[in-house]
């Protein structure tokens, strides 16, 4: 096996490390499926999975998923359900960590997948919330992932699909009414984000291999700070890649074939 | 055995979705999605719907190609394993082919809608989308007291492709099931495309698993394959390569169309599409799975 790895790969593993052993985890689309495989096969054996559509399930479905309703996933499943029942789940507090994926975020961790532009006119009309929305509201924490470039990582977003922490002022998701407890980093090609316990602006945490804090920096649209003592994010592991490539063969969601 | 609800899916949307219909389809957002019956839309020429789905997968993208939908009322409207919808796109861009108004939603918020109207109450109130501007650009989502209140939303009809059903129109779906039963309980009526028409016996001997109660229901629609490329568990697998090609092709209007052309307008129904796929036989699931039977007895 190649110890060669793609920023892609670099993502799931950063990814999966944020899932704590025994975390019931609100999975996304794309590469969270995997950085919740790698972490259930690693370090949190005990973790557990809630998908959106409508399913509870510990161990990850053996076979390569391109969507979480693919039939390899309901196989085994702890519970198939409906999706609001899934929703009652996460709004009772009870999902310890979610994922989404972004198309732009902010310095105060809101999210857009809505519109670039003003939504009555929109430049570019994005998918939209999905369950982001819902995962950032309610879930206690949760982490995003996205291609680290300057117009992707903005001062601020033109539209909040997910909020974050709002305009960054302290209780801001208080004073909104929201339960869950925001952003707690952005993984990114680059770099990882972190957001300190109270909330507010993302700094810079860590590096990936290979690159500098001044691209990172030249990479993000507001004037990022460094935390002190910040290093380098450790290169994915022999064994986390063995369990990325044992569930993304073909290099689908890791992009291998670009590599 | 009443067999007045069976009928073909073009006889079915003739008689049961009028332009301008509010249609709730692809509900359980990647799996058992009705591209069956979306493609007999377009070939009918369908104007005006408003499509109402969570996350559809392809198929809002190809219905607002196609020139059916004047308004999508979604939480995401895309291609699942690609991203953007490029039909999508070109609507609410550039008003391509036809202007698209758009009533946001998340995933969360659609469903208690979904709920709102299945219960006959006016609004289901909800902490979700708090601080978000969804509720700024979706007129159907108020602010009141601290909390949304998220308008009732009733489709005229919703359509829905399923395992199995019988000719009365009762249905056994199974699998994670998104918003089916919120979407058929709040629905005016109900069509049902199914991979098998099974008799009454079968269906009724799990009446724990039917989706839906029959009386809404108007049509039943044996159509097997009537959701590819989207997976139905223990029939088919989803065809990954078949919406990755529809991803490409619809990058242009240009490829749109032609693909349109290849795949709705020129296959007259579902048996003729599927004649198309070079070999079905990898997609179909050959390792069963049964479930153990459970103990109705009485006495």
């Amino acid at each position: 096996m190649s110890d060669r790895y793609t920023p892609q790969e670099l993502m799931v593993a950063a990814a999966a490390r944020e899932i704590a052993d025994g975390d019931l985890v609100f999975v996304g689309m794309r590469l969270p499926i995997l950085a919740y495989a790698v972490a259930r096969s690693t370090h949190a054996p005990r973790a557990r999975a809630l998908y959106e559509l409508g399913l509870l399930r510990d161990w990850p479905a053996e076979a390569f998923l391109g969507t979480m309703g693919d039939p390899p996933n309901v196989v085994g499943a702890l519970w198939s359900t409906r999706l609001s029942n899934v929703m009652g789940v996460l709004a009772q507090g009870l999902a310890d960590l979610g994922f989404i994926g972004g198309a732009e975020v902010d310095r105060f961790g809101n999210l857009n997948t809505s519109y670039i532009g003003d939504f009555r006119q929109p430049k570019v009309k994005l998918p939209g919330s999905g369950g982001g929305a819902d995962i950032a509201i309610l879930s206690r924490r949760w982490v995003t992932l996205l291609s680290h470039e300057r117009r992707r990582l903005v001062d601020r977003v033109s539209y909040v699909t997910s909020p974050g922490y709002g305009d960054g002022s302290p209780g801001w998701r208080g004073r909104q009414g929201l339960p869950g407890g925001g952003p707690a980093a952005i993984v990114t090609t680059l770099a990882v984000l972190r957001f300190p316990p109270e909330g507010g602006e993302a700094h810079l945490d860590s590096v990936h291999p290979g690159h500098s804090v001044e691209e990172v920096r030249a990479e993000t649209g507001w004037d990022l700070q460094v935390r002190p003592g910040a290093g380098e994010t450790p290169g994915p592991s022999k064994r986390e890649l063995e369990q990325i490539r044992r569930f993304d063969p073909d290099g689908f969601w890791t992009r291998r074939s670009e590599a | 055995m009443e067999t007045g609800k069976v009928m073909t899916m073009s006889d079915a949307v003739a008689r049961f979705v009028p332009d301008g219909s509010a249609v709730a389809i692809g509900c359980c957002l990647e799996p058992l999605v009705p591209f069956a019956a979306g493609h007999e839309l377009i070939r009918q020429g369908r104007t005006g719907l408003n499509l109402i789905g969570p996350i559809s997968d392809s198929l809002f993208d190809q219905l607002i190609g196609a020139g059916c939908a004047a308004r999508v009322t979604a939480a995401w409207v895309g291609n699942v394993s690609e991203g953007l919808g490029h039909n999508y796109r070109r609507a609410a861009e550039s008003g391509q082919p036809k202007p698209l108004e758009i009533r946001d939603h998340s995933n969360f918020s659609i469903a208690l809608a979904l709920w709102a109207a299945a219960w006959a109450t006016p609004y289901l109130p909800t902490r979700t989308l708090l601080g978000s501007d969804i509720i700024e650009s979706n007129p159907d989502l108020v602010v009141a007291d601290g909390l949304v209140r998220v308008a009732a939303l009733k489709p005229d009809v919703t359509i829905l492709h399923v395992q199995r059903a019988d000719a009365a129109g009762r249905a056994h779906a199974w699998g994670p099931l998104g918003v089916a039963e919120e979407a058929a309980l709040a629905a005016g009526r109900v069509i049902l495309s199914c991979e098998e028409l099974v008799d009454p016996e079968v269906i009724l001997s799990d009446p724990n698993r039917v989706l839906v109660a029959e009386a809404k229901v108007v049509a039943v629609v044996p159509e097997p394959g009537g959701a590819h490329p989207a997976p139905v568990q223990g029939y088919w697998r989803r065809d990954h390569g078949f919406v990755r090609d529809y991803a490409e092709r619809s990058r242009t209007r240009e490829g749109f169309l032609e693909w349109l052309q290849e795949w709705v307008l020129a296959p007259p129904d579902r048996a003729a599409y599927l004649a198309r796929l070079s070999d079905t036989e990898p997609l179909r699931i050959r390792r069963h799975r049964l479930s153990a039977p459970v103990d109705y007895g009485d006495e």
